[in-house]
């Protein structure tokens, strides 16, 4: 049977989703979620036409606050950067991210 | 042997000054001492506490799940990538738990990030069920469950998104109440699937889980989800009769389910005998919610886990271990362009038909009632090349959870050989947790399978 996801496609999900892999896990990792998509795509028989969908059940909409300043719940900036592996002069240290490859 | 006490017990106690509080956090902190390098239950352990007695819970031994925001308490939901994370801000179900007189013992071992049903998937190495200690305690809660059936704490906190307070619940032959979504507040956990998380307790009696849910459920500004609906006291239904209530049993004709039910099945009579008519019914089947569940969790976690990074947490990407990479890979996969109608909406649609499928059911039926798991704690490694290992294990849980409606877990068989439990789920509608207490807490008091009470 056809693999619903091969090595290409593995490669292509880990980098959107941001997550270093060796291409010895591209291949398990294609195997894994062909197997786990078999599970899902039982779904395929069951007739959902014109079925809603339900993203939440709280049948809460629009909740919203006041723009006010909550000082109770406000970091320092040493807080903030508390648990952060790099800083300078008060602020977090990034990687570059535009024009990168 | 104080810390064998039930949280009601513990408190009855110290109201009537016949135990010192000292003394239970002696018990408890002894046998943390004696067990915990054998079962690997907390991975941080807490001596501090502070006499509470004019407050509710009176500075009793909580133990909390580790992806629970404890302020200057180390959290790591069992991850590398946390492993030296220290919360600058506290959740707010561990603050009410505090406000209520609380004191956290310890943080206890789960799946990275909730990612499981054993514990097999902690990067700090897998806990060990206190009962027999060959097998798994369950998961993804499961070091809070393993913590109560060991009385290293007084009562514990977990949080369950689909059968991860009630599956190792009953593993480990304790007591797991999943609250409706949204009774309790999901500020400052470690999310998985935000559509889902309920923060719970895990405790050794029905009442105990009462006791604890009326001090942690509730609004919460901090939440958006969380819902302004007032909170009854939980306690009310306790020992009331179940007299007149239809039970609806259901997943009873399942294949692979044959041996549990067997021993299951004659469980139900007790319900009859106290006056309940207890019928079979038909639900949708459960293997579908295996595949919605599979797509909503992995969508949402691959959402969630996308903030964690080495900028705000000392530790990069790299360190997710092998669940979390699938799960978030997976979830990326589901949401992304030209696959997310086959995946993501399809199953939000067949969603939503399971929901409508058990809300009809509840039309019929005050309450639902099935095994909680397919079968008994699982031997140590059951999970090694299943990649599916936990939502087989939870399929029995997950309309339950993926509808938001309210569910405990009672111990309802003890096999002697093996001194391992199944457990009994009784679910209710939405916010009917009083109805799934008053049935649980019947069951607990009219059958011999709480190992705390002494029934016969």
């Amino acid at each position: 049977m056809k693999q619903a996801v091969n090595k290409q496609l593995v490669k292509h999900i880990a980098q959107l989703a941001n997550i270093p892999i060796s291409s010895q896990e591209e291949e398990e990792l294609a195997k894994d979620f062909s197997k786990t998509l078999e599970v899902v795509d039982k779904l395929q028989k069951v007739d959902t036409k014109g079925v809603e969908m339900t993203h939440q059940v709280t049948g809460l909409t629009n909740i919203t606050r006041e723009d006010e300043v909550n000082e109770k719940n406000m970091f320092t900036q040493k807080e903030a950067l508390a648990n952060a592996s790099r800083t300078h002069d008060g602020f977090f240290v990034v990687e570059r991210l535009i024009d990168v490859e | 042997m104080l810390n064998k006490l039930t949280l009601k017990q513990a408190i009855d106690k110290l109201g009537n000054k016949e135990v010192k509080l000292e003394d239970i956090w002696l018990d408890v902190l002894n046998s943390i001492k004696d067990k915990n390098s054998k079962f690997n239950i907390y991975l941080n352990i807490n001596e501090k506490y502070q006499d509470q007695l004019n407050k509710p819970l009176k500075g009793l031994p909580i133990a909390v799940k580790d992806n629970f925001c404890t302020k200057d308490l180390i959290t790591t939901a069992s991850s590398l990538l946390l492993k030296d994370f220290k919360p600058q801000f506290e959740s707010t179900v561990t603050q009410k738990l505090k406000d209520a007189g609380g004191e956290i013992v310890g943080k206890t071992n789960m799946d990275a990030w909730a990612h499981g049903s054993s514990t097999e998937t902690s990067q700090f190495g897998r806990t060990l069920n206190p009962r027999n200690s060959e097998h798994l305690p369950g998961g993804s809660s499961g070091g809070s469950a393993a913590a109560v059936a060991a009385d290293m704490c007084i009562a514990a906190l977990g949080t369950e998104t689909a059968g991860s307070v009630r599956q190792p619940a009953a593993w480990c032959g304790v007591v797991g109440l999943k609250p409706t979504y949204g009774r309790t507040s999901r500020y400052g956990i470690a999310a998985m699937a935000s559509s889902t998380d309920s923060p719970s307790p895990i405790t050794k009696t029905v009442e105990d889980a009462a006791i604890l849910l009326n001090h942690i459920a509730g609004h919460d500004p901090l939440n958006a989800t969380s819902s302004t609906k007032e909170v009854p006291d939980f306690t009310e239904n306790l020992g009331k009769s179940i007299k007149d209530l239809k039970i609806g049993v259901i997943y009873h004709d399942l294949k692979g389910l044959e041996d549990a039910w067997a021993l299951f099945a004659p469980q139900l009579d007790i319900f009859t005998k106290l006056g309940a008519s207890v019928e079979y019914a038909q639900a949708m089947d459960p293997k579908h919610a295996v595949g919605v569940y599979t797509v909503v969790q992995r969508s949402e976690v691959s959402s969630n886990l996308a903030r964690f990074d080495d900028v705000r947490y000392q530790h990069g990407r790299d360190t997710f271990g092998d669940e979390a990479k699938r799960r978030i890979m997976l979830g990326t996969h589901t949401l992304s362009k030209g696959y997310a109608d086959q995946y993501y909406n399809m199953s939000q649609q067949v969603r939503t038909m399971m929901i409508k499928d058990y809300e009809k059911l509840f039309e019929t039926y005050d309450v639902l009632v099935s095994l909680t798991s397919p079968g008994f704690a699982k031997k140590i490694g059951a999970t090694e090349g299943e990649a599916m290992f936990g939502e087989l294990e939870d399929m029995l849980l997950e309309v339950s959870s993926l509808g938001g409606f309210p569910g405990a877990s009672v111990p309802c068989y003890h096999d002697k050989k093996t001194n391992l439990y199944l457990g009994m789920n009784i679910m209710a509608p939405m916010w009917r947790e009083d109805l799934v207490i008053q049935v649980a807490d019947a069951f607990e008091k009219n059958t011999h399978w709480n190992s705390w009470r002494n029934n016969d």
